[in-house]
């Protein structure tokens, strides 16, 4: 369990029964930044219950009176829900793709001594200086070529190869951690090494996993490049396609625009909040080394 | 090679355990082992090598071809060997767009890192409310570019909720996305408000490394505040500082939704703000020209292995030069180069 309990360490941001209120200074300037960094995106939130009357008159006003038709109309239109659901499509199959290849590769990277086990690691680590940019026009070629434009699985595929690095490098020393002697334990109660692995270093790296996974994920929902360059169908858009689509062809009708982008970042906040903990957490340990 | 190793290992297997005497695990049959190896590793090298590596291979040689991307190059396109890439090197619009990359290159490091340092400090505070705070500074970070560039191109609209607020303010207003002049700073106020919030939370983690009795030594020896951050908080915040240089500079090289999203691909050169993956698409995909815009992404590819291993030698890995014979140190840099690799990956999220 030690891999666990490390890891909630890791975690424990949260000591507030001890923590005492700070000075005014502090809590004034934290104020600032947080309204620096929060006070656009509720702009976009509340612009979408304005009217575009109240938008041209007064751009920095509040929503007065509150209209909700923007965001009816946007939730009533099919355009939404498809983009949404083809979103949630690649998100949530580039995630599995890439914590099931990822948990795979690791285990063999961290638990099986071998000569060739340096050398994939670092053939993966080297991939973290390959961003997509670089590689993007022959990628699209390639895709074309495989017949996969224009489909989500052009998307996904892709997404889960240039997903993996982040996910090894995470995984490998969460995996490695994992203590010899429970294998030992393991294999003398006649496990195999995949049974070790199905059994216990899955259920034990799920931490690990759940913070690869969410990152995945929202990465993966806000990614535009890629589904810019495959695809071409408007039937098959994913989100971040569809708001530029919709700013575009409504460009008159801001309220409406503004109501369709903040339904549009609603998933990725409402998942990051529930798991930044994880996710902080992770970079934290990440930096600690 | 292998293949004979692995025959001699499976007629042996006997040996191969006692060679391998330190390997404590009972191995059902050498075989097997490499089965396993193989199916579990198999598929996310495949993957990883067709998607990624090859893209950059084929790219390298698409470049050297006058090609609109249809069949093949050497059939349906025209060799011209280097031509490509002189061209591009030559052509102003990209040497613009190498300068602006190079400004949003320094300009978010400048911008972003002493604030970065200084939100860092203040939220390494104990206080309560923290924790939410954190969680909210990191909501940018979160959301798409798409959204922050789509939200904030109707904020900056010359009529827009900014010049409205400067002016009940009494300033007045700018054009922000339009006059060249200005154009380039927006941005970077951009990049920074999008991406400060993963800078100061790099720095916090950091920061909390730093073990806390030092802080006690130093108050029992009656250092003040400041005095205790310059020579404590600073020094030993030094590699997360070199890390996330690192993490910027591989972003800012790469920058391209944002600028594409708010500019649109033909504004961002009379605008200033072009960079070199915008200018790789427009020249690539936009005008068709396959294997020119391949040539440029090369281009961009090796411009950005330069600088990461020039930063890398220098920087990354300064204080371990001539460390490098002794076993210990060795160790150590392995570490950390794991350490660093760790906080890239999660860090590349963004970057994509």
């Amino acid at each position: 369990m030690s891999a666990a309990t490390a890891y909630s360490k890791k975690n424990s941001f949260h000591k507030s029964s001890k923590t005492p209120w700070g000075n005014p200074i502090v809590y004034f300037f934290s104020l600032v930044l947080v309204a620096i960094c929060v006070v656009p995106v509720l702009y976009i939130i509340f612009g979408g219950f304005r009217t575009n009357a109240q938008i041209t008159n007064n751009p920095a006003g509040l929503p007065n009176p509150w209209v909700i038709s923007n965001y009816k109309e946007v939730i009533t239109s099919d355009v939404f829900w498809t983009e949404l659901v083809n979103s949630l499509i690649v998100g949530i199959c580039t995630m599995i793709g890439v914590v099931v290849l990822g948990i795979m590769v690791s285990y063999v990277i961290a638990r099986y001594k071998f000569r060739y086990s340096t050398l994939m690691y670092a053939l993966f680590s080297a991939g973290l200086m390959f961003p997509m940019t670089v590689g993007i026009t022959p990628l699209y070629l390639m895709i074309r070529n495989l017949g996969l434009s224009n489909s989500l699985a052009g998307i996904i595929l892709p997404q889960i190869a240039f997903g993996l690095p982040q996910t090894i490098i995470i995984l490998v020393p969460f995996l490695q951690s994992i203590p010899m002697e429970l294998e030992e334990a393991c294999l003398l109660d006649g496990c195999s090494r995949l049974g070790f692995f199905w059994r216990m270093v899955i259920p034990l790296s799920m931490p690990g996993v759940a913070t690869t996974g969410i990152l995945t994920f929202v990465g993966s929902w806000n990614g535009y490049m890629l589904p810019l360059f495959v695809l071409s169908d408007e039937s098959k858009y994913t989100l971040p396609l569809g708001v530029q689509m919709f700013s575009s062809q409504h460009s008159v009708d801001t309220a409406r625009v503004l109501a369709f982008t903040s339904l549009a970042m609603l998933p990725a906040l409402i998942c990051f909040t529930i798991f930044q903990k994880k996710i902080v957490g992770g970079l934290t340990g990440a930096v600690k080394g | 090679m292998t293949e004979m190793n692995d025959a001699v290992a499976v007629g042996r297997p006997v040996a191969e355990t006692k060679k391998r005497g330190g390997e404590r695990k009972p191995s059902n049959g050498k075989g097997r082992r490499n089965l396993e190896i193989f199916i579990l590793s198999a598929p996310a090298i495949i993957l990883f090598c067709c998607f990624v590596i090859l893209p950059i291979i084929l790219g390298a040689y698409y470049g050297f071809y006058q090609w609109k991307g249809f069949g093949t190059p050497s059939e349906n396109g025209k060799f011209v060997g280097l031509q490509n890439y002189i061209v591009a090197l030559k052509d102003p619009n990209f040497q613009q767009a190498i300068l602006h990359t190079f400004e949003i290159v320094i300009g978010s490091l400048v911008i972003q890192g002493p604030l970065a340092i200084l939100f860092a400090l203040l939220l390494n505070q104990k206080f309560k409310g923290r924790g939410l705070i954190r969680t909210l500074i990191f909501v940018p970070y979160v959301v798409s570019e798409v959204i922050v560039g789509t939200g904030w191109s109707l904020l900056l609209q010359k009529k827009g909720a900014v010049n409205q607020i400067l002016e009940s303010l009494g300033m007045h207003g700018v054009d922000w996305l339009a006059n060249p002049k200005v154009a380039i700073w927006t941005l970077l106020l951009l990049i920074s408000w999008k991406y400060i919030g993963f800078a100061v939370i790099l720095m916090l983690a950091g920061m909390q490394s730093i073990p806390e009795e030092l802080y006690e030594a130093a108050k029992v020896d009656g250092a003040g505040f400041w005095q205790i951050q310059k020579s404590i908080t600073l020094p030993l915040l030094a590699p997360t500082l070199r890390i996330w240089v690192f993490l910027s500079m591989i972003g800012s090289l790469q920058l391209f939704d944002l600028v594409y999203i708010i500019w649109g691909q033909y504004v961002s050169t009379t605008a200033g703000v072009s960079t070199m993956a915008t200018y790789m698409v427009r020249e690539g995909r936009g005008a068709g020209n396959y294997g020119y815009g391949s040539a440029v992404a090369l281009i961009i590819f090796v411009i950005s292995l330069i600088v990461a291993l020039t930063y890398q030698h220098f920087v990354l890995n300064r204080d371990l030069d001539g460390a490098l014979t002794d076993k210990k140190a060795f160790k150590k840099r392995k570490k950390r180069q794991t350490a660093e690799d760790e906080a890239l990956a999660v860090a590349m999220e963004g970057v994509k």
